[in-house]
């Protein structure tokens, strides 16, 4: 970033508004109409289903390669309700309909889609994205649905209400989506199209005056939006039977909770019981690769980097893909269903009680998967302390990048005796319990900070219920595809890289023996400092380069391990059981339940706090309790087990 | 260019407006119990918030109807418009509302 003052927008090639061509489209919409599903058809991206906080806080950008104008960007707005609203979301979508945004070129056309079940209240945000003055495409999404259940609308009638044109499309279908390849060719070449044409929207002539509500004022919009549904015959379908219906049950007194435990309880148990098997084949089938490839370099330096340093470092990270892609899948479907909304209606109260509100459960539901996207999901929480007491918190929930040394730890130290059958055992307690440990510190940091630096009067909060649906194959692997590669990435490159260096660190000077390479020299340094909490030179290495991304750690211990001769022909869990007490060991894992060994999590905070002050203090504050909880854990263990 | 005009003449609100002959009296939202509707009259709260809940449909003239109560009893499912939204009892105590009392309940 540059001078606050400097029009940021110079460096950016932001192309003119010609008149009749059109470059750059925005695609506007209220929360909930579908908006996500149509940028995903129109652009090939991805994008999610439904607006659970943060879902489309950032906008998104594609070529409209989905109606083969690969020549066309488009813009994906946030979903709002007005442009006068307070939120943030509001701010971003004036700040980029007037080309005002730096980086992002002014849109030459506008695509408004609305959710043709709600057309009436969905109406008013046309009156401000009209008075913009752009051309626009009015989209009536979900109009299949809306005709299947009796509901009915005069499109040609609200074109010339609205003074432009008007198309009924099904995002999820793909139909009418050739309304919009009509409307953008006509505008490029301004010509006229006979209206009624096939596929063609319902058109009126440009010159049509309109009457717009005053603006900034919700109360005539509505009335202007009531007044046009009334005079296109608006009828609104029937509401969904089905929706009433499963709500009976899931937000039910006895079963709404219930269901809530059972749903939670069932994404763990699935993750771990379907999931470990899966990652344990493939780590079998990776290990296997890493001999046979291995064995035909022969023995020598370039053997022992590839293999030794970087596929055992990667391969041990790798390992945890499936189960990862599991967790995603599982939270995929929770949102796109419209659970998660209800989900947020029924830990309200809860997390009321701890000074957060119902919305920050599903950021700190995802951030059991990565915190990183938990905490851009803070957005729609419009309450500014509420949204920072969230994101600091959102690091403590157990997120994926902690499995590989929890479970790393736990198969090398637990016994897998049964605790209640078969289904739950002793490994699985201690899972859980660390699981339970995040959770704790997050609830009692959150408590903290509401009742200090950021303590506030309770915050509104507005919860939309979206209609239940089921979530399409569609967009779940699409989904599952953009998380896998983020995860692939980080470890092709974070990862690779870590394990280059360590493995060039540890075999400077050259032969010499791991304690007298330099990154030995690097953890002998700080091994007094860590051997109250029960860990070697070995384990500091790992949490200094796992101050990268947590997962590093068991590459770094993988390569490591590998590299002294000592160890080198075990196993990683029998060569940290050679080298490891229970204490250091248990130590280890609660230290990294409460540090903040993620470098990408630190960025993000930055850049949503828009400071350095709150990263630096939550890094702080968490790495000061990590040390502490592990020394205790250490010390505890120590003194009273056996 | 577009003309801007003041709509106000519309007495458009048909089918919201009730056409039934019962008693009205004027109450808060959150003390409306399942199942009934209120007819919003005024929204006393902090002004972003009151844009933002206007802009959701709770306007004066629009019906809302009590759909639930979370399993914990707050907040409670609202329906206003064909859509359903929950506020918490604080929220919706800063709504006043016309309840409609029917003449003969079910």
């Amino acid at each position: 970033m540059k001078d606050c003052c400097s029009t940021a927008t110079i460096d950016v090639p932001i192309e003119p508004r010609v008149a009749g061509r059109i470059r750059t489209v925005a695609l506007v919409g209220p929360p909930n109409s579908g908006k996500s599903t149509l940028f995903n058809r129109l652009t090939g991206l991805r994008q999610k289903v439904a607006n659970y906080p943060g879902v489309t806080v950032e906008q998104r950008v594609g070529r409209l390669n989905g109606i083969g104008r690969s020549d066309l960007t488009l813009i994906d707005l946030p979903g709002i309700y007005g442009l006068d609203t307070y939120s943030e979301d509001a701010r971003v979508a004036i700040e980029v309909l007037h080309g005002e945004m730096p980086g992002t070129p002014a849109p030459d056309a506008i695509l408004l889609v609305l959710d043709s079940l709600q057309l009436r209240r969905q109406l008013m945000l046309a009156a401000p994205v009209l008075s913009l003055g752009l051309p626009t495409l009015v989209l009536l999404n979900m109009s299949d649905l809306m005709e299947a259940r009796g509901g009915r609308v005069d499109t040609l009638a609200l074109a010339q209400e609205l003074g432009v044109p008007v198309a009924k499309i099904s995002a999820t279908r793909g139909a009418g989506l050739d309304s919009i390849t009509h409307f953008l060719n006509r505008k490029a070449e301004a010509l006229p199209q006979p209206a009624g044409s096939p596929g063609a929207p319902s058109e009126v002539s440009s010159t049509a005056k309109i009457e717009l509500p005053v603006m900034g004022n919700p109360r005539s919009y509505r009335q202007w939006a009531t007044g046009i549904s009334t005079r296109t015959k608006y009828k609104a379908p029937l509401s969904s039977e089905w929706t009433k219906r499963i709500d009976g049950v899931l937000l039910d007194r006895i079963w709404g909770p219930l269901v809530f435990l059972a749903v939670v309880f069932a994404v763990f148990q699935v993750v771990f019981s379907i999931g470990q098997p899966l990652s344990d084949g493939f780590g079998n089938l990776l290990n296997a690769g890493g001999g046979r490839i291995g064995a035909l370099l022969g023995h020598n330096w370039l053997e022992s980097l590839l293999i030794d340093g970087v596929w055992r470092g990667v391969a041990s990270v790798l390992v945890f893909l499936p189960q990862i892609l599991l967790l995603f899948l599982f939270i995929g479907v929770l949102e796109d269903s419209g659970y998660l909304a209800r989900a947020a209606l029924i830990a309200d109260r809860v997390m009321r009680s701890i000074g957060l509100n119902g919305k920050a459960f599903i950021p700190l539901l995802s951030a059991y998967a990565c915190a990183v996207p938990a905490i851009m999901a803070t957005r729609t929480i419009e309450n500014k302390r509420d949204r920072f007491a969230t994101i600091l918190v959102a690091p403590f929930m157990t997120c994926s990048a902690r499995l590989p040394i929890y479970m790393l730890m736990i198969a090398a130290f637990i016994p897998n005796k049964p605790l209640l059958g078969d289904l739950f055992g002793l490994r699985a307690a201690v899972m859980l319990s660390l699981y339970v440990l995040g959770f704790v510190a997050a609830l009692a940091t959150a408590w903290l900070l509401k009742s200090s630096i950021l303590k506030a009067s309770s915050a509104p909060f507005i919860l939309e219920l979206p209609q239940y649906r089921l979530p399409t194959v569609r967009s779940l692997s699409l989904r599952l595809m953009d998380r896998g590669k983020v995860f692939l990435k980080q470890a092709g490159t974070v990862i690779l890289l870590v394990t280059i260096v360590l493995w060039i660190l540890s075999h400077i000077p050259f032969h010499a023996d791991l304690a007298q390479s330099l990154i030995g020299r690097l953890g002998l340094l700080i091994e007094p400092a860590i051997r109250p909490l029960g860990f070697n030179w070995k384990i500091g290495i790992g949490l200094l380069t796992s101050v990268m991304a947590r997962e590093v750690i068991v590459g770094t211990l993988g390569t490591l391990y590998g590299a002294d001769p000592a160890t080198q022909s075990l196993g990683l869990q029998a060569a940290l059981r050679h080298d490891l007490t229970l204490g250091g060991a248990m130590a280890l894992v609660v230290f990294f339940a409460f540090a903040m060994q993620c470098t990408s999590t630190i960025a993000i905070v930055r850049r949503e706090t828009n400071s350095w002050r709150w990263p630096a203090l939550q890094f702080a504050y968490m790495s000061v309790l990590a040390y502490v909880a592990a020394l205790a854990v250490n010390q505890t263990i120590l003194h009273f087990v056996r | 260019m577009v003309a801007i005009a003041l709509l106000s003449d519309f007495g458009v609100e048909a089918e919201d407006e009730l056409e039934l002959s019962g008693a009205w009296k004027l109450s808060l939202l959150s003390e409306l119990p399942i199942g009934t509707v209120g007819v919003v009259e005024s929204l006393d709260l902090p002004r972003e918030i009151q844009h933002h809940l206007m802009h959701m449909g709770f306007v004066p003239e629009a019906r809302v109807v009590v759909v639930r109560r979370a399993p914990a009893g707050d907040p409670t499912v609202y329906s206003i418009d064909g859509f359903e939204v929950a506020l918490r009892r604080d929220t919706a105590g800063a709504i006043r509302v016309r309840e409609y009392e029917a003449p003969i309940s079910r």
